[in-house]
């Protein structure tokens, strides 16, 4: 026994016999050491991604084409095969890494300032021709590696870097929602919107995953998972309330749900 | 005195935490909460009270993969002064 009011020894695993539930790090990360920001929702989402494809049991055949972004920094510890595209070239590159490899599991990594500013005609050419590659998008409203600006994805009212007192729509537009617009094509054939803002939403976004990467391995055709992921420094949020902003803010305008299953 | 109970217990590597406070209110039970004292990177992290039940809510919504969770065979009882 020991007294309740003590802080119980947590540096090493337990002494009495127990189970390991759950490891630091999924199995396809080479490591637990990055430099993302204390708060970012972006690891939160990768390791969710790597352990679908672990379930799948297709690690070794999963390549992954990367975008540019914060979470182009993980490439060095995502242990499945990598092609680095060039900004918001990923779904093309993964195209034709499909069609040359039709057995691997090809997914995209992308943000939404790489995928939906500056290379939308690539994910929206790719969903209609209805590719059978799966493309993962964190969206955090912001082009968060270069400094926190506004996208086509940050909401009205939104503060960033250069919208400082909100996105105005009269000034800077609406958003896209990139996930509407794509259900919307007929080669899509599965679409869904999630978010890391708590643990339960964490393992429904796994369970996404794994419907999406189904859908591929199944040769249905595109499928498409938008995870909305925390930028607390992006955003001039403290970090503990990222999460709720995620929620509350985003998750508001880029509604959670399954939008086209098929 | 009372007795609570752990069913369960995290591993946490405290070095690595950045104190983002992200694993404090995922945790149902409220058996996180954070250090007074800060790591090397100067940041307060995670300690751990009796009550832990294995969930894996701290380890879900860790962005720096700090947690370890286990479940014990035989739930360990603390005594606890109310
Ligand atoms: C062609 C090109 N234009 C601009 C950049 C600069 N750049 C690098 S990362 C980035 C922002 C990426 O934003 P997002 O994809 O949303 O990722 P986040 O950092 O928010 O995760 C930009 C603009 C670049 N690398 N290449
Ligand atoms: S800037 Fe935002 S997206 Fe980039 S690492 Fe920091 S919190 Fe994550
Ligand atoms: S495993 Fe669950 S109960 Fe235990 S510390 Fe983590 S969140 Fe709390
Ligand atoms: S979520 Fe991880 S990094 Fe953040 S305070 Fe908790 S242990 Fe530290
Ligand atoms: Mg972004």
């Amino acid at each position: 026994m020991s007294s309740g009011s003590d802080i119980l020894q947590t540096d090493a695993p337990p002494s009495q016999p127990a189970e390991k539930l759950c490891a630091f790090k999924p199995d396809l990360l080479l490591s637990e050491d990055h430099h993302l920001c204390p708060g970012c929702g972006e690891p939160i989402a990768v390791r969710m991604m790597l352990e679908a494809i672990k379930e799948l049991e297709c690690s070794r055949r999963a390549v992954g084409v990367i975008g540019i972004g914060c979470y182009t920094a993980l490439t060095g510890i995502i242990d499945t095969d990598l092609v680095q595209a060039l900004h918001g070239r990923a779904p093309s590159v993964a195209t034709g890494t499909k069609r040359m490899l039709p057995n691997g599991l090809v997914y995209t990594l992308q943000g939404d300032g790489d995928m939906v500013n500056e290379g939308l005609q690539e994910v929206i050419h790719s969903a209609a021709r209805g590719e059978n590659i799966t493309c993962i998008l964190l969206n955090n409203g912001v082009f968060g590696e270069t400094g926190g600006h506004m996208t086509a994805s940050t909401v009205v009212g939104q503060r960033t870097k250069n919208t400082i007192d909100g996105r105005d729509a009269k000034e800077h537009g609406q958003p896209i929602l990139i996930s509407e617009m794509l259900a919307q094509l007929s080669g899509t054939a599965y679409v869904a919107r999630c978010g890391v803002f708590n643990a339960s939403q964490t393992v429904h976004t796994k369970r996404i995953l794994r419907k999406a990467f189904q859908t591929q391995l199944d040769g249905k055709g595109f499928s498409f998972v938008e995870i909305l992921t925390m930028c607390p420094t992006g955003w001039f949020v403290p970090v503990p309330e990222g999460p709720d902003y995620l929620e509350n803010v985003l998750g508001s305008v880029h509604k959670l749900g399954e939008l086209k299953c098929e | 005195m009372t007795q609570i109970k752990s069913r369960g217990t995290v591993n946490i590597a405290t070095e690595r935490c950045k104190g983002c406070e992200l694993c404090i209110p995922v945790c149902k039970p409220e058996v996180l909460r954070m250090s007074t004292n800060r790591n090397k990177l100067g940041m307060r992290y995670p300690e751990l009270l009796p009550g832990c039940t294995g969930c894996t809510a701290c380890l879900l919504m860790c962005p720096d993969f700090c947690f370890e969770v286990y479940r014990y065979q035989e739930p360990i009882l603390h005594e606890v002064d109310v």
